[in-house]
C-alpha cells in the first residue's frame, strides 16, 4: 500500500521550472533517494515534502493525508540536515531530546527515549556533550538520533554525509541503513553520490533539470538505464562513434568493426551515425565465442586499487574505448602499445542518438565517476 | 631587538599613555582634596548620585529590552525571508549616527507634546516613554549590527528549519534556540547601548529626566572634585561591565561547528 504519494508536484521560481511533473508512489518503510547532479530539483523536492517549500502545482500525501499546504512544524517529518543544524547551545541529550520537549511529553518518557537513541547511534557516553565537542561523523549521528526521537512518519535526509571524509562515509551510510531497517522508517534520501544510493536505496529516483529520468531499484537503474542521461550519470559509461549496417538485424559498425546489439536499432536508419554506450565491467579482455569483438592498441593503463582500467585506441584513430579488469599482481597487464581483443555481450551495448549522446553529458563535478 | 618590534612598543606606549594619563589626572585630582577621598565620601552621601545612577539604570535596562523585543525578530527575519532588504534596514540603523540627538527629542517634544494626538511629553511617565523610546532609537546601529553579527554565525535557516521539523513554532525558535545562540553577540549590543543610556546628555535634559547625565554635567559645574570622582567611578562601572562581557563570553558554549568531518 502507497505510504508517501506526490502527485504532478511542480516547483517553479519565476520563470524556471526547479522541479516538473514530479510523480513518486512509496511504500511504507521503504528507502527511496534521489539522485542526480547539483540543481537538478532533488533538494527542492525533499524541501517540498518536509514543507520548507510549497509546490506550485501537484499534491503530497503520507498515509492518505493531504500535506501539501501544511506547515513544516504540523507535519510529522524528521529531517537530517548536510550541516549537521545542531542547536549550539544545547548538549546532545538536549537536542535529541528537543523534539519530544515541544510535544510536552513527560520529563521520564523523555530521558528513556534519549538514552535508547544514543545506544542506537552508539554514542551513549556523550549526553552532556556539546555540539562543538563532538567529530563531525557523530554529530551527524545525533542529528540523526534527534530527528528519530519524534518517531516520524517519513525521515528525510538531505545529503547527510557529504561534509564527512571517506571513511567516515561508508561506516556511517552502512549505520544509517542498518537503523532505517530495524525501524521500518519510510526514508528518502538525497544525493549526488551514486555509489550511496546504489548501496542504500531500495528504489531510486534519478533526476535531471527537475525531472525525473528514471525510477527503480538500484539494479534496475544500474544495468537497464532507460536514458541516456542514466545510463552517463550512474556508473562510468563509453561512449563511441559507430554507423548503423542494418536497424532491423541489430548490427553496427564500430571503427570499421562489426557489432551487434542485442534488438532492432531504433535510434537511426541504416547508414546514419549513431552512438554506442557500454559500461567498462562488462567488456573482457581476448575473444569470446556469441560476443562482440573489437581489436584496438593499449593506450594507457590506470591502477584504481581493486580494479585495473584499460583504456585502447582504435587503429583508425576513431576514438578509444576503456575496460576494467581485476587486479591479480598474478596476472600480467597488457603493455601500452600492445595490440589486443576486447569482447561485450551484444545485451551490454546501448545504442544512442545523437541527442541522446548530448542528453547525455553530465558536468564534471555533479558526482557521476 | 627588531625594528618592527620597536615600532609596535612605541606605538603601545604612546596609545597607552593618550588613554590613560587623562583618566590618572583625573583620579589624582578626584583624590586631591583635603582630607584626601573625600569627594567620594561626598558623593556616596549624596542621595542624587543613587537616584540619577538608579533611574538610568532602569531606563537603560527598559531600553534593552525593547530593543531586544523589536531588533531580535526584525534582524531574524530579515535574515530568514527577506534578505533584499538588509540594505534598507542597515541604512535605517545608521541613522542615529546622521540624526544627532538634539534633532530626536526635538522631533519628538513636538510630535508627541502639547495638544497633539498623543500628548506623553506632558506628563512624567509619557517623558520616560519617550525617553525609552529615542534611547531605542540611539541604540540602532550597535544593537543591530550586533544581532546581525551573532545571526551571521549560526547557519540561521538550516537551525529554524531543524527547529520547525521537530514540531517548534515561531516563539519556541526565538526563545529556545535563536536568541541562546546569540548570548554572546547580545552582549556586547546590551552593554554599548547600556553605557550609551548611563552617560546620556542631551536628550534626558530636554524631556527633563532625572538621569546621570544631567547629574554629571550638574556636578561639573557646582563641585568639580566630586564630578571627577562620579568620573572615575561611572568608568570602573564600565570596566566592570565590559569584563562581564569576557567572563560569560568565555563560558559560552555556543561554538558553532558547520560542517567538516574529524
Amino acid at each position: 500500500m502507497s505510504y508517501l504519494t506526490l502527485t504532478g508536484i511542480q516547483k517553479r521560481f519565476g520563470a524556471t521550472a526547479a522541479v516538473d511533473d514530479f510523480n513518486l508512489v512509496a511504500e511504507r518503510g521503504e528507502f527511496i533517494s534521489f539522485l542526480g547532479p547539483s540543481g537538478c530539483g532533488k533538494t527542492t523536492t525533499l524541501r517540498m515534502i518536509a514543507g520548507f517549500e510549497q509546490p506550485t502545482a501537484g499534491t503530497i500525501l503520507v498515509d492518505g493525508k493531504d500535506i501539501t499546504s501544511q506547515s513544516p512544524n504540523r507535519r510529522n517529518v524528521g529531517m537530517v540536515f548536510q550541516s549537521y543544524a545542531l542547536f549550539p547551545n544545547m548538549t546532545v541529550a538536549d537536542n535529541v531530546g528537543f523534539g519530544l520537549r515541544v510535544r510536552k511529553r513527560p520529563k521520564a518518557e523523555i530521558k528513556n527515549k534519549v538514552g535508547e537513541l544514543l545506544d542506537l547511534i552508539h554514542l551513549p557516553d556523550k549526553a552532556e556533550r556539546y555540539p562543538w565537542q563532538l567529530s563531525g561523523g557523530q554529530q551527524q549521528r545525533v542529528a540523526l538520533a534527534r530527528a528519530l526521537a519524534i518517531e516520524p512518519q517519513l525521515l528525510l535526509l538531505d545529503e547527510p554525509l557529504s561534509a564527512l571524509d571517506a571513511k567516515i562515509r561508508i561506516i556511517l551510510r552502512a549505520e544509517i541503513r542498518a537503523i532505517q531497517r530495524k525501524l521500518g522508517i519510510t526514508t528518502v534520501y538525497v544525493t549526488h553520490d551514486q555509489e550511496e544510493a546504489l548501496s542504500l536505496s531500495d528504489r531510486i529516483v534519478v533526476m535531471s533539470e527537475g525531472r525525473i529520468e528514471q525510477i527503480g531499484t538500484p539494479f534496475e537503474i544500474y544495468n537497464f538505464p532507460s536514458t541516456a542521461f542514466v545510463a552517463r550519470f550512474v556508473g562510468t559509461l563509453n561512449v563511441v562513434g559507430a554507423r548503423v549496417l542494418d536497424p532491423v538485424a541489430g548490427t553496427l559498425e564500430v571503427a570499421g568493426q562489426p557489432i551487434r546489439a542485442a534488438g532492432a536499432i531504433k535510434a537511426g536508419h541504416a547508414g546514419a551515425t549513431v552512438s554506442v554506450a557500454l559500461r567498462p565491467e562488462i567488456i573482457s579482455l581476448g575473444s569470446h565465442d556469441g560476443m562482440n569483438q573489437l581489436n584496438g592498441v593499449v593506450d594507457d593503463v590506470t591502477f584504481l586499487g581493486a580494479v585495473v582500467r584499460v583504456r585502447i585506441r582504435f587503429t583508425d584513430g576513431s576514438g578509444t574505448i576503456a575496460f576494467d579488469t581485476f587486479n591479480n599482481p598474478h596476472l600480467a597487464v597488457p603493455d601500452p602499445g600492445t595490440a589486443i581483443t576486447i569482447s561485450f555481450p551484444p545485451e551490454a551495448c546501448l545504442v544512442l542518438d545523437q541527442a541522446e549522446v548530448a542528453a547525455a553529458v553530465v558536468p564534471e563535478d555533479s558526482g557521476a565517476a | 631587538m627588531k625594528p618592527s618590534k620597536i615600532a609596535s612598543w612605541i606605538v603601545f606606549i604612546a596609545g597607552f599613555l593618550y588613554f590613560f594619563v587623562p583618566l590618572i589626572g583625573t583620579l589624582v585630582f578626584s583624590l586631591s582634596t583635603d582630607p584626601v577621598g573625600r569627594s567620594y565620601s561626598n558623593m556616596f552621601a549624596d542621595p542624587q548620585f543613587f537616584a540619577s545612577l538608579a533611574f538610568s539604570a532602569v531606563i537603560g535596562v527598559m531600553t534593552i529590552a525593547f530593543s531586544i523585543l523589536i531588533i531580535v525578530p526584525t534582524a531574524f527575519w530579515v535574515r530568514l525571508r527577506m534578505p533584499q532588504l538588509r540594505p534598507v534596514i542597515e541604512f535605517v540603523t545608521l541613522m542615529p549616527f546622521v540624526i544627532p540627538p538634539v534633532i530626536l527629542v526635538f522631533g519628538l517634544i513636538h510630535a508627541y507634546g502639547g495638544t497633539t494626538l498623543i500628548p506623553l511629553a506632558n506628563s512624567d511617565f509619557g517623558d520616560n516613554i519617550l525617553v525609552v523610546a529615542a534611547y531605542v532609537v540611539l541604540s540602532l546601529p550597535y544593537m543591530y549590527r550586533s544581532v546581525d553579527a551573532g545571526l551571521r554565525a549560526i547557519d540561521v535557516r538550516t537551525i529554524t528549519e531543524a527547529s520547525q521539523s521537530l514540531g517548534a513554532g515561531w516563539v519556541r525558535i526565538l526563545w529556545q534556540i535563536i536568541l541562546p545562540n546569540l548570548r554572546v553577540a547580545l552582549l556586547s549590543g546590551v552593554f554599548l547601548t547600556f553605557a550609551i543610556v548611563i552617560g546620556e546628555y542631551t536628550i534626558a535634559t530636554f524631556l527633563v529626566r532625572p538621569s546621570f547625565g544631567p547629574y554629571l554635567s550638574l556636578l561639573g559645574q557646582t563641585n568639580v572634585y566630586q564630578s571627577s570622582a562620579v568620573t572615575i567611578v561611572s568608568f570602573a562601572l564600565t570596566w566592570i561591565a565590559m569584563g562581564l562581557i569576557n567572563v560569560i563570553g568565555r563560558r559560552s558554549p555556543n561554538q558553532v561547528q558547520v560542517a567538516g568531518g574529524r
